[in-house]
This record gives C-alpha cells, sequence and structure tokens, in this order.
C-alpha cells in the first residue's frame, strides 16, 4: 500500500485515495470542431507510460482535494506533486 | 502408541524450552497423546518416534514431519472440527494446548492403509506432466478424459477441507506505525531491534516463534561465556525497558508491500484453541506502516535428494538439533547425519551429548579439521567425502546406505550399510527471502554459499541481516544485526548515538566451505532404487526434472508447471532450489541462469476470518435507515437493499401477498393519495454564482432559462454520451441550487462534480455539498394528494396556480423549515416533502393520519413505468444515450455539454440503435421476464439473431394487464410488429411493440 503525500494533508495510506488516470488531459475548448479520431483520443485514449507518470488522485477520505501526483508505475516511487487551478495548499502544518 | 519413548530425560540437555510441570493431553488421528507446555504438534508427536502421519499428494507414500518451522512440507493437519476447523496447518507451527485436536489431511481412507498408494506402484504410467499433457492438451477428448477422472483425483489429492459450519471466533485488527520494523527475534533480529532502540526509535520486534530467539532456541549456543538464551532474556529486558519497543512473538508477517507496509497475523486466543478466554480474538492481524524495515528472517535449512529420502524418519539436519535442544525429543535410538557443509557438526555434537550413536557422512573429501576432530572426540563416526544413497525401509527408516560421492553427485564403489532409524540431511541453507522478494528484490546467486541472497533494497527503506544475507556464523549475525539497526533508526531520523555492544560468541575455528551437492544419484547394478524426492509435498522427484530438461521445458516458470514444483502450500521452501540446480546441472546453466519465481504475500498462509476481522455479519456493510425507518418497520415494511439503504419495498397488510399489497399501493396512487419515503435520493446542495455555468456543462439540457421557484429534470452523460444519472435541480435563489441524484449514484455524482469544478473548471466559484441525510423527504402524489397536504399545517400555498408543475417552495410544514418540489415520477399530481431530517417522523405521521397509503420502491416502479419514466440502471447500462431513449427533447443544441460530441461518432449516430419501446405481450396474463432476450424467430437455428433485451416489465394494475419496457435494435421503426421474448428456461413469448408510454399519455393527471 502506498504512502501518498497529499498537498494538502501530507503522508496518508494509498486507502483514503482514489485514483483519477492520467493527469494533463485537458478537455477540448471546441469539441464540435475535432475530428472523430481526435474527439476518441480525448475520451478513450491514455498513454500506457513505463516509469515517471503524471495522474491525478484525490484525497477522498480526506480533505477531498484533487492534485497530480508523479509516480514511477515500475517502481512506485512517487515524486513531485501539484496543485490544480492555483489554490496553493497552507504552509506545511 | 505407546508412550513417548523418544522424550529425553530432564537432565539430558538441560537447556530445553519445555515445561515438564505443564503435561498437556492432545489427540491426533483419533488416538490420545500427552506432550508439554512448549511443545509444538510437530515435537509432541515426535516424543512418540517418527511415524507416518500424511500421505503423499501424488504417489500417497508414507510421510513424517520433515522440519520444525514453515519449511515443512508434510506434516499437514486439519486442526479441530467444526466451525473452529482449520485445515492444512504444519504441525510444526502449531502450538500444543490442552485438549487439541488434530488429523492428518492427505490419507484416504487413513495413514495406515492408505488406497491410493496404487498410484505409487502405478508411476511408471503417471509420469511427470500426466495432469498436464491429458487433461491440459488442446487434443479431441482432453475435456472428456477431465470430467471421468476429476472426481478421483479431487478425492485423491485432497488436502484439507474447508470447514461447513461459520465461524464462531472474533477477529482483530490493528493498526500501527514505527520507525524500524524488525522481522524476526534470532540474533541478528534482536541485535537490530536493540540498536534500533538505543537510538531513541520506535521500533516493532516481530517473529513466528512462541518466543524469540530463533536459531538460539536450539540452546546449544553460547554468548559471552553463558547459554546464549540468557542473552536473549537480557536483550527482551532491555527492549520492555525502552521507551517505545514492542515486541510480538507469535506474529508471522504475511506480506510487505509499497512504502514499507506490512501485514502481520498475531496468534491470540488461537493458542489456547476452541477454549480460549472469551476476551481474546482468536487471530490479529497487524497492520504495521515503517519507515525503515529490517528483515532478519535467517534461513531453511535445504536437503539433498536420494533414494527413498521421504521415509518417516528422514529429517532435516538442523529439525532434528531443534528437536533435540528445544524440545528435548529425538526420534530415534541411532542418527545418521549426511551433510555438504558445516552445520550438521553442531547437530551431531547435540545429538551425541544426548547419549545417540551418530554416523556422520560428510561429502567433503576433508572436512574441517576443528569440526571434525571436536565430532570424533565426542564419539561420533565422521565418514569423509560420503553422501547417503538410500535409505531403507517403508513405514518407518529401517538403515540406510552411504558411499563415496563424486563431484557430479554420483557414488563411485561399494555402498556401506549404516545402522540409524533416523535419518538428518544438510544440504546448505536458503536465506529466506521471501519478504525481500515482496518488495521486488531480485534473487542474486552467491556461488561461495551456493545459496540465493536478495539484492540490496536500502534505498526502498529496507535492510537485511542475520542468515538471510547468507551469513554462517553467530558473530556475524549479531554484528549485522546491530549494523542494520544502528542504519535503519538513523535513515528514520533516530540520530541519538549508541556505543557498539561487543559480544562473545562460540563460533569457534573456522570452518570449510560448502561442497555443494543436490542429489546422489548413484547406479548400483542389480539394486532397484527408490524414488529421490526434490519437492515432498508434491511428490517431484529428480527424475521429473530431468524429464522436463529433456522435454525443454527448462525455464523456470515451465518448470513449475511441468512439475508442479514449489506449487505447493509451502512454496517449495526446501524444494525450489534444489530443482532449480538440477534443471541448471541437466541444461548446463547455473541456477541463477535457470532464474527463481517471484515470491508473492502471503508468506505463509493466512485464514480469511484474520483479513476479515470484525467486518462480518451485520459489520461487512454500514446499514443506512432513514429518519421514518422505525414506522416503515413497525407497518408491515419489506425492505429491500438499494445500496446501502434500506428501503421498503411494499408494505404488506396482515394475510395479504407481496404481489397484492404492490397493487394495492398502485391503485391508492392512482385513486386516492399514496406517500412514499424518498429520502435517499441523493440531494448536493449548489451554491455559487457560477452553478448555472455548471449545470449547463453537465446536464444534456439547458439551464439559462430557469427562474427561482422552478425545477427542472435533467439527464447526465459521460464523455462518451452515453447516460449516467438523471434527477430533477430546483433553483431556490439566484445562486443556490439543489440538485437531486438517484438514491444509488448519489456519492458518484458529488464526486464527478467535484473532479470537474477542481480539475478542469477551477475558475468556477461552486460549492457542491452533500445534503441528503439532511433532509427527510416524503412524496405525496395521487388525485387526493392537494387535499391532503393542504391539510397540513403549513405556509406553503398548494394551489395549482401558486404551486404549479415542476415548481418548488419553501416555508414551514408542522413548523418545520420545508422544501417542497412538485414534480412527478408516478405520473400523478405529487408533491416532495423536504423537512430536517429530525422532522421527518412527525411529518410521515400526519400525512398518514391525513389518509395517505404508504407505497413502496415496487408500486413506485410500476407507476413510473406505466409513465415510460426510466430509471437509470434499468432502462440504461453505460450503452445508452439520450436518443435511444427518445428523451432527445431533454436535449440542448445550442451548447456544448459533457457527451456532446460523442453522439456525431458514426456509431452513436446510427439510426438503427437499440431504442427504448414498450411491448404488450400477445397474452396479457404474461409478465416477460426483465432480462429476456427480444428475437424475432424464435425458431432460428443458431446463432439466433439478438434484437434487444426487455429491461422492466411488471403486472399493471391500472391497465388491466401486464406490459414492459425494452431496449429494442431499431425499435422506434418497428411500432406495431410482433417480437419474441426467450423465457429463462424454454420457450418464449409473442409481445408487440408499441410506444414506451401506457398511462395519461399527455401528462393531464401530474399537472391537475
Ligand atoms: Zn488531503
Amino acid at each position: 500500500m502506498l504512502l501518498i503525500r497529499c498537498p494538502y494533508c501530507g503522508l496518508r495510506d494509498e486507502s483514503e485515495f482514489s485514483y483519477g488516470g492520467e493527469a494533463d488531459i485537458a478537455r477540448p475548448l471546441e469539441p464540435e470542431t475535432l475530428t472523430d479520431a481526435e474527439w476518441a483520443d480525448y475520451v478513450f485514449l491514455r498513454t500506457n507510460t513505463k516509469g515517471r507518470f503524471r495522474e491525478q488522485w484525490v484525497h477522498a477520505h480526506g480533505c477531498g482535494r484533487w492534485f497530480t501526483l508523479v509516480r514511477d508505475t515500475v517502481t512506485h516511487a512517487h515524486g513531485e506533486t501539484g496543485v490544480f487551478g492555483g489554490v496553493e495548499p497552507e504552509a506545511d502544518g | 502408541m505407546s508412550g513417548p519413548q523418544f522424550r529425553l530425560p530432564a537432565d539430558t540437555l538441560p537447556d530445553g524450552r519445555i515445561d515438564r510441570e505443564a503435561p498437556l493431553g492432545f489427540s491426533f488421528n483419533g488416538e490420545s497423546f500427552t506432550g508439554y507446555a512448549g511443545d509444538t504438534l510437530a515435537s509432541a508427536l515426535l516424543a512418540y518416534g517418527a511415524f507416518p502421519l500424511a500421505r503423499s499428494f501424488k504417489y500417497h507414500r508414507p510421510r513424517g514431519i520433515f522440519g520444525a518451522g514453515a519449511e515443512e512440507p508434510n506434516a499437514l493437519v486439519q486442526l479441530e472440527t467444526g466451525g473452529y476447523s482449520q485445515p492444512n496447518l504444519r504441525a510444526t507451527q502449531i502450538e500444543l494446548y490442552g485438549g487439541l485436536s488434530a488429523a492428518s489431511v492427505n490419507a484416504w481412507p487413513s495413514v495406515d492403509f492408505d488406497l491410493m498408494r496404487v498410484n505409487d506402484w502405478l508411476s511408471p504410467i503417471f509420469p511427470s506432466g500426466f495432469y498436464y499433457k491429458t487433461f491440459m492438451g488442446a487434443g479431441v477428448g482432453a475435456g472428456r478424459w477431465w470430467r471421468l477422472f476429476e472426481p478421483f483425483i479431487r478425492r485423491a489429492a485432497g488436502f484439507g477441507r474447508a470447514p461447513t459450519a461459520p465461524d464462531p471466533d472474533r477477529y482483530e485488527r490493528m493498526n500501527a506505525h514505527c520507525d524500524v520494523l524488525v522481522v524476526g527475534a534470532g540474533p541478528a533480529g534482536l541485535s537490530a531491534a536493540l540498536a534500533a532502540a538505543n537510538r531513541g526509535g520506535r521500533v516493532i520486534l516481530v517473529d513466528d516463534q512462541t518466543e524469540p530467539g530463533g536459531d538460539l532456541l536450539a540452546g546449544d549456543r553460547r554468548i559471552d561465556d553463558a547459554p546464549a538464551m540468557d542473552w536473549v532474556a537480557a536483550a527482551l529486558e532491555r527492549l520492555g525497558a525502552a521507551p517505545d519497543a514492542t515486541v510480538l512473538a507469535r506474529t508471522a508477517v504475511a506480506g510487505l508491500y509499497d512504502d514499507n507496509f506490512a501485514t502481520a497475523v498475531e496468534s491470540v486466543g488461537d493458542r489456547f484453541g476452541p477454549g480460549a478466554p472469551d476476551h481474546l480474538p482468536r487471530l490479529r492481524l497487524w497492520r504495521i506502516r515503517a519507515r525503515q524495515i529490517v528483515l532478519a528472517t535467517g534461513a531453511h535449512e535445504r536437503p539433498y535428494a536420494f533414494a527413498n529420502n521421504d521415509t518417516p524418519g528422514t529429517m532435516l539436519g538442523n529439525a532434528i538439533r531443534h528437536y533435540a535442544g528445544r524440545y528435548a525429543v529425538v526420534p530415534g535410538r541411532q542418527a545418521l547425519l549426511g551433510t555438504d557443509n558445516d552445520s550438521a557438526y553442531r547437530t551431531a555434537l547435540l545429538l551425541a551429548r544426548a547419549g545417540i550413536p551418530v554416523t556422520l557422512a560428510d561429502a567433503r573429501e576433508t572436512p574441517p579439521s576443528a569440526l571434525a576432530d571436536a565430532a570424533r572426540q565426542a564419539g561420533v563416526d565422521v565418514e569423509a567425502g560420503c553422501a547417503i544413497s538410500a535409505v531403507l525401509g517403508d513405514r518407518r527408516v529401517r538403515g540406510a546406505k552411504i558411499g563415496r560421492v563424486l563431484p557430479d553427485g554420483e557414488i563411485s564403489g561399494a555402498l556401506r550399510p549404516v545402522e540409524a532409524d533416523l535419518v538428518g540431511v544438510s544440504g546448505g541453507w536458503n536465506p529466506a527471502l521471501h519478504l525481500a522478494s515482496h518488495r521486488g528484490a531480485r534473487p542474486v546467486w552467491n556461488e561461495a554459499q551456493t545459496c540465493f541472497v536478495p539484492d540490496d533494497l536500502t534505498a526502498l527503506g529496507l535492510r537485511t541481516a542475520g542468515a538471510v544475507t547468507g551469513a554462517g556464523s553467530l558473530a556475524d549475525c549479531l554484528e549485522q544485526g546491530y549494523a542494520a539497526g544502528r542504519d535503519a533508526a538513523r535513515a528514520a531520523g533516530r540520530t541519538k548515538r549508541t556505543r557498539k555492544p561487543d559480544l562473545k560468541t562460540d563460533d569457534g575455528a573456522a570452518g570449510a566451505p560448502i561442497r555443494p551437492l543436490w542429489a546422489v544419484t548413484g547406479r548400483q547394478p542389480g539394486s532397484r532404487r527408490g524414488k529421490a524426492f526434490v519437492d515432498l509435498q508434491n511428490d517431484v522427484t529428480v527424475k521429473d526434472v530431468a524429464l522436463a530438461a529433456r522435454e525443454n521445458y527448462r525455464s523456470v516458470e515451465h518448470l513449475k508447471r511441468y512439475t508442479t514444483l514449489g506449487m505447493g502450500t509451502d512454496q517449495g521452501k526446501t524444494a525450489n532450489v534444489i530443482g532449480l540446480a538440477l534443471m541448471g546441472v541437466e541444461t548446463g546453466r547455473s541456477p541463477e541462469a535457470v532464474g527463481t519465481t517471484t515470491f508473492r504475500p502471503p508468506y505463509t498462509p493466512v485464514p480469511f476470518g484474520a483479513l476479515a476481522g470484525r467486518d462480518r455479519g451485520a459489520l461487512f456493510d454500514p446499514v443506512r435507515e432513514t429518519p421514518m425507518f422505525d414506522w416503515h418497520a413497525a407497518n408491515g415494511a419489506v425492505f429491500e437493499d438499494v445500496g446501502q439503504w434500506k428501503r421498503p419495498y411494499a408494505y404488506r397488510r396482515d394475510g395479504e401477498s407481496l404481489e397484492a399489497a404492490i397493487g394495492r399501493e398502485v391503485r391508492a396512487v392512482r385513486n386516492a393519495a399514496g406517500v412514499m419515503d424518498a429520502s435517499t435520493l441523493g440531494k448536493i446542495d449548489l451554491k455559487g454564482p457560477d452553478v448555472v455555468t455548471l449545470l449547463n456543462r453537465v446536464y444534456t439540457n439547458d439551464w439559462e432559462t430557469l427562474k427561482v421557484g422552478r425545477a427542472r429534470y435533467g439527464l447526465m452523460c459521460h464523455e462518451d454520451g452515453m447516460i449516467f444519472d438523471d434527477g430533477v435541480t430546483a433553483r431556490l435563489a439566484d445562486d443556490h441550487y439543489v440538485m437531486t441524484t438517484t438514491t444509488g449514484n448519489a456519492v458518484t455524482v458529488l464526486n464527478w462534480l467535484e473532479m470537474w469544478l477542481q480539475t478542469e473548471w477551477p475558475e468556477l466559484r461552486v460549492f457542491a455539498t452533500s445534503v441528503t441525510e439532511a433532509w427527510a423527504t416524503a412524496t405525496v402524489a395521487g388525485p387526493e394528494a392537494r387535499r391532503l397536504v393542504s391539510g397540513l399545517d403549513s405556509d406553503i400555498d398548494w394551489s395549482d396556480d401558486a404551486f404549479p408543475h415542476m415548481a418548488v417552495r419553501t416555508g414551514t410544514v408542522l413548523g418545520a423549515p420545508a422544501r417542497v418540489f412538485r414534480v412527478s415520477f408516478s405520473g400523478e399530481a405529487s408533491w416532495e416533502i423536504n423537512v430536517p431530517a429530525h422532522c421527518g417522523p412527525a411529518l410521515w405521521q400526519a400525512l398518514i393520519d391525513g389518509g395517505a397509503t404508504p407505497y413502496g420502491t415496487e408500486a413506485m416502479h410500476v407507476l413510473r413505468a406505466e409513465k415510460g419514466f426510466i430509471i437509470v440502471g434499468q432502462e440504461t447500462d453505460g450503452t445508452v444515450t439520450p436518443h435511444d431513449l427518445g428523451m432527445g427533447w431533454a436535449v440542448s443544441k445550442r451548447k456544448d455539454f459533457i457527451g456532446k460530441r460523442s453522439w456525431s461518432r458514426p456509431d452513436t449516430a446510427r439510426p438503427d440503435r437499440k431504442h427504448l419501446v414498450g411491448l404488450l405481450p400477445l397474452d396479457s396474463g404474461t409478465v416477460l421476464p426483465e432480462g429476456g432476450q427480444i428475437v424475432a424467430d424464435p425458431e432460428q437455428e443458431p446463432p439466433v439473431t439478438m434484437l434487444g433485451h426487455v429491461t422492466s416489465s411488471y403486472k399493471s394494475p391500472s391497465l388491466d394487464g401486464s406490459f414492459a419496457l425494452a431496449l429494442l435494435k431499431n425499435g422506434r421503426n418497428r411500432m406495431g410488429d410482433t417480437v419474441h421474448v426467450l423465457r429463462l428456461d424454454e420457450g418464449a413469448d409473442a409481445a408487440r411493440v408499441v410506444a414506451p408510454a401506457f398511462y395519461d399519455k399527455d401528462g393531464g393527471r401530474m399537472r391537475g
């Protein structure tokens, strides 16, 4: 079980979190202008990265905040976390 | 069974761990025995001799106890009976208690007379790979053979039986955190725990034995010129005095996981058996998060193979040492020890001290002189350059033959018979690297020690110390343990300085390296040789490995599957390395090149009870009750589970059938007034200036035009264009909305909104809050409903002009603040009255007193289906768009929203997708089966063309007949057609395709 660093709460057990898949999949601003292939790529296709992978998690049984986390999909080593929308966590408590 | 004649007299070896003042009676296979406190079931049985107590898996040969711990391959027993019973426990790991009752697991009809022994005599026709080739082959008839043989094979192979009665015991779960977790309380582990505790670390030391000490429990080691167990006692005392050190005996670490998370099973009440004190749980599952871990898990001795090396009385050499020193049991009068390394000398010396004549066959041409001299001085007959070739005897060891052994394991020259009834074999040591393997450690072949050791895991916060690293001497174990404990504590941030203890050990003069010996393969002209086993539990022989090599099953994974090597409940703890090495010999590769398999949790089997803990029965899943639950329960409600909620399915009156109750409830709503508890509907409070923007993006319809005081129905899709929830959202104020969701999706929808709000649209100023439990909801519906709600003490104007369909009003009802939605899921005029949860029962009672008939979820389903209203999850299954349901009216063409773009993909744009239709059975008394497949021609030869399926089907009290909703391919263009719905057993029912609305199609009643 991973120990995940919530940027808002600190290190917590993986069981407190839910996984949200690959990060940085921005919703197209004008979906109607996309080809079917481009739309399918956004809806269905994800990179299946071996190694360092930026993904999003939510601290579901904690503060409820979504954040990004870099995780190595081979070793599970995790690195930097990021927050969404410029909502910066308060100074480390 | 004669008495415990193999228990040594009390003064023979004085340092044992049994309490002769505490005799314990127990039974095994129905016979009575006596052991002592401190015994294991295995040691207590061995006191009566090394008799057969199991039959082997495939050949059903008699088997006795082989090891002394987790490595035991043979002595699997079924412990106790009834609900308490546990199958496949190793006798070597069961702590003896008074009244214990156990039985062999793999003997049919009995250990003494085993019908299946025929497998042994027929073994030429059951070679390795027999099952594999016969039953797994793709050839014609493989399946037929399997059906013919399966019952026989299952019976014959029967390991223990799962209990059929409910488990009467209690299990606990404990969560713990520490700086340093030390696994194994032998000399290395104790040393590590002390070093870490001295540094000020929070330490947990776990060990699966009944008491700490590890190898020192054999009682023949000395530290600082005193019995080593004195040092163990002092170490425990110091750990006891440390500010935060926990020592857990009888606790086996089952698995190591990411970021140094460990699970361990502690035997608590278990060691007292079924008579354990009530306050004790049987087992306690520890979930330990450690900053750093030290693995001091020791090593398992491995044997080498020789003919009939499975005869009861043949054991691991070091197991014999432990039984003698720790339990004062030597299950023989004359011992033969075979070794290829130094470790057997301690066994030989201990047996000699106990007065047992010992022959020691050392495969090395030149045994280390210091050891050999000491052994000879003690009376041991040391035979250099010799190995055991065969054991004689059938159900017991009756003697053995040894001979000079060549480097490849072949015997040269004549064999010499040796009188012995106890044979010990020491083929080297396999570090217990299982737990390191759980964390991804690659086993590395150490040529000097001829064993696999775990590679370096320091980067993961994992260190190893002691025999698990291949260390052989006590001094090395203590030293490595200290270093690992100190470094682990330092890495965990504990920086207090400590001084390394200076301990004197009895390791003595330097020994000699191991001369690896895997199997003794002498070819004796004229003598019929017995089987030489590699894997005792799965009956894999040396020949089987050779056969696998010849048939080119050479990789370790193929070797395993072909021969079943290492696939038993012991995971091949004594067998794997020999098997790999022999495969290496056959194919000219090193054991490392053959490769090892990955060990996965659990290290030893974990009972389901320990994993379940308290989460069973009523505590398995929370039960959610609405504020009106007590009224429902007191008034005949039959409940159904909707997620965790208990919802009334229908209210039965005395003597009334369920069907009659549902019919009565439906008629009450259609003809008078009914009231339903709708408190479980998901309710999400949405506040902020951007709520309408959010609604426009997540719902398929338009929300700009919704005025304060009005409500609107909406559909939600995922980006793939498929419906995932629906519900009514009302606008209470400019920036305040309440969204309702389906009961089952309340949490999912809130989480989904949060995800979009946080990750994609953080600029939207919206707060979404679940208020589901804050409100109790009573839905009043029917032609008499207005009269009824008008009679409530309330400041709300209920008239149609003031409060039309799809309006929402706030006010007070019975003095409580209320939110009332005029929405209808039944097709009748209907008001959903929400009051604070604690006011729910009073509101409910007032409505009942006013004359409303309570109705349940099934009547609600019938009512809504008559109207053609869908239920998400019933009419939809994740492949259905709003257009498929004919709900294009709920889709905006003017805006973008989640899922819209997917509808122009070719598959979703097809005109002949499955559409929602109504079905009227030609025989109006027939209720079509929900889920029933729809076909055009039930007589069609397979494969039959499937057109869709029935999604909802009811008998309608309002229509005086049955009806159904269905998803039907190209359904909107099949109106009036006759289709056929297959029954679940046989046959089909004809039905006419109609529009999916059966009652009050213009909706006049709900607006009225
Ligand atoms: Zn958090």
